[in-house]
């Protein structure tokens, strides 16, 4: 597994737990917005929740137009 | 204390000169804050802000911009988006803010129908546009980019922060009736509207705000809204810069920071979309609940007495002894929260007014400047959209037995027309009187209620406004007959402002079934439209479509077809 799907997936867990929405549901390409059923505002939340988890800072206005979980997990994997 | 009158601002003939006066008049005052959630990037002066400015504004005049030049800006919130702004005026040309937010597939063809001869841009944005697949066709001469960092390959634009020329670049002035901004209300996907804008538009949009909602030396307004955006470019640059005041920009709406920033600042007016405004309501409920039940009781009881006691005016004073927690947690110094852009529910607005809070909710348009009616809280209205302000004549025209009718409005803030455009300029200027396509009812007050919309379009709750037209480029070439967009309220005519959706209608090819490859495909295409712009359902349609000899799909037909046959909650089905 390389670094990238490592991310990708810790990210999918996260995502799963912190939205109580089956695991087996989310998908790397999946729009997070629709899937999760989120708004831009419940977004920064997750981005909180990831920052803690990965210990990065990932700035609002860098994730402008980041809609799937697999773009999101780039931008991480990027800032570690 | 009691706020000082509205700025005279008769005597300037351009947004550079008064901007120009407003640097000379207070050199010392704090012009801006920029924060990054809990760090400070800057502080400015006005003094700091015009040394801050001329080396940008000698590189844009030394790089070619002219007097009548379009200048476009696509950065998110920051302070250098207004030192940007101050650049172009101050050299004569025309601004065209471009919303960051847009893909970069969408702000290219902007670009090129504003004729965009230069462009300021932060980095995170000049790499989504090199990366676009339509960057062939970019050709603006000049760009500027902020924020790259060293090692980054800009493709021949130049670093913002490399301009360092220190000698005074020249003011080149303007005339009132000129174009000071071009400003893409729609039309991302197919026909861009420009709102052309002049320089007498927004004077005389300030004057009128500041008339009932007045800035002065000491205020701090909390910009989280992007420039872009006609409400902050109007109350989060132009309003407090020509009255002294200090602008702080928040470069995150993380809610942790954002409730910090408030007392951190000690902030006195600030501007939300009324989906953060929702957002703090409910965190403020959230811990009302956690009170114990006395404290609650109590809690509830004060919100009574003081709407009892506000219901003329708001008593800022009174208020805040009344709740003095709420309001030390808001810093103790905020007057009001302004909101606009979408529709603000009478319930929140409530809330926010009985804490001792005032929302100036209002009502705007690009065409009309920024504001057509606010309200003036003497008194306060949950259920209105405010009073035309000053200098806005309003009328309802083609009014129903409810007195519900188009709101057409007339005033010295009114657009010259959408650029390049006389045919849609025709449509909704007539006779002086612009058409907003919004339904709405004046009481015998002289309040404005809105009642949904007449045209096909829709308002997000983050204040976007979306046409329909514009999303149907990204589903050309659908395995469908023919297919069109309607927002779901222009079918199903609901009167109401909230929870507005989009849809798209199909027509099957003769004989065919609606394949889950078919709805694999408009999902796929739905996920690459920004999240603001997405489609909540679809619709199977039995029939051809009705068109013109020209061929072009009728869609008041249509709409009235479909309303008239199709049950709403039956025929659709979520996407």
């Amino acid at each position: 597994m390389t670094d990238l799907d490592h991310t990708l997936q810790q990210l999918l867990q996260l995502a799963s737990q912190h939205f109580q929405v089956p695991a087996a549901e989310l998908n790397p390409d999946d729009d997070f917005f629709k899937k999760l059923k989120i708004n831009s505002l419940q977004t920064l939340d997750l981005l909180t929740q990831l920052e803690n988890h990965f210990n990065v800072e990932l700035p609002d206005y860098e994730l402008q137009g980041v809609t799937d979980f697999r773009t999101l997990a780039e931008r991480i994997q990027s800032r570690l | 204390m009691t706020p000082p009158k509205a700025p005279d601002l008769s005597s300037f003939a351009s947004l550079g000169e008064a901007l120009r006066s407003a640097l000379e008049q207070w050199p010392d005052r704090l012009a801006l804050i920029e924060a990054d959630r809990d760090r400070e990037n800057c502080r400015l002066t006005y003094k700091d802000f015009k040394q801050a400015a001329l080396p940008l504004t000698q590189a844009l005049q030394a790089g070619g911009l002219a007097a009548g030049d379009r200048a476009a800006i696509i950065m998110s919130n920051q302070s250098k988006w207004l030192i940007a702004a101050y650049s172009v005026f101050y050299s004569g040309g025309v601004l065209v803010p471009v919303d960051f937010k847009l893909t970069a597939g969408e702000q290219l063809p902007l670009l090129a129908h504003a004729g965009a001869s230069a462009l300021i841009i932060e980095y995170p944005l000049w790499r989504a546009l090199l990366q676009s697949p339509g960057f062939g066709s970019f050709a603006v001469p000049q760009v500027l980019v902020t924020e790259a960092p060293q090692s980054a390959d800009l493709r021949g634009a130049r670093r913002w922060e490399d301009c360092n020329d220190p000698s005074e670049p020249r003011f080149i002035p303007r005339r009132r009736d000129e174009l000071a901004c071009i400003v893409y209300s729609s039309g991302t996907g197919g026909r861009p509207k420009g709102c052309m804008l002049t320089h007498d538009n927004y004077l005389e949009q300030c004057q009128s705000l500041m008339t009932w909602y007045p800035f002065w030396p000491g205020v701090r307004y909390l910009s989280i809204l992007p420039t872009n955006h006609a409400i902050d470019f109007m109350v989060g640059f132009i309003g407090p810069f020509v009255c002294g005041a200090a602008v702080v920009h928040l470069r995150t709406l993380r809610p942790e920071y954002l409730k910090d920033a408030f007392p951190r600042f000690r902030i006195t007016y600030a501007s939300v979309v009324p989906m953060v405004l929702k957002a703090m309501e409910s965190g403020m409920k959230a811990r009302f609940r956690e009170l114990a039940p006395f404290r609650r009781w109590m809690l509830e009881r004060l919100m009574s007495l003081n709407r009892l006691l506000t219901r003329r005016k708001p008593r800022p004073e009174l208020s805040r002894r009344l709740f003095p927690q709420v309001h030390q947690a808001l810093g103790g110094e905020l007057r009001a929260l302004i909101t606009g852009g979408a529709f603000a529910e009478a319930s929140t607005l409530q809330f926010f007014y009985d804490l001792g809070i005032p929302v100036a909710n209002g009502y705007g348009l690009t065409e009309a400047g920024t504001a057509v009616t606010v309200n003036d809280l003497r008194p306060f209205r949950a259920d209105t959209v405010g009073k035309p302000l000053p200098g806005v004549e309003l009328k309802i025209v083609d009014f129903n037995s409810d007195g519900i009718g188009q709101v057409a409005v007339r005033s010295r803030m009114v657009m010259k027309g959408y650029l390049h455009d006389p045919e849609q300029t025709a449509e909704v200027l007539a006779d002086g009187w612009l058409l907003t396509g919004d339904l709405g009812r004046l009481d015998a007050h002289g309040h404005l209620q809105l009642f949904g919309r007449l045209k096909n379009m829709i308002v997000t709750e983050g204040g976007k406004n979306i046409y329909p037209e514009d999303i149907e480029s990204a589903f050309a070439g659908l395995r469908v007959k023919e297919f069109c967009v309607f927002a779901v309220n222009y079918v199903w005519k609901r009167h109401t402002m909230v929870g507005e959706q989009l849809m798209i209608v199909l027509r099957l090819d003769p004989g065919a079934q609606f394949s889950p490859a078919l709805f694999e495909d408009i999902q796929l295409r739905n996920r690459g439209l920004a999240d603001f712009k997405r489609l909540s359902g679809y619709v199977v349609w039995e029939d051809d479509f009705p068109r013109t000899a020209s061929m072009k799909i009728k869609r008041n037909a249509l709409a009235e077809q479909m309303s008239g046959r199709l049950q709403h909650e039956t025929a659709l089905r979520a996407l």
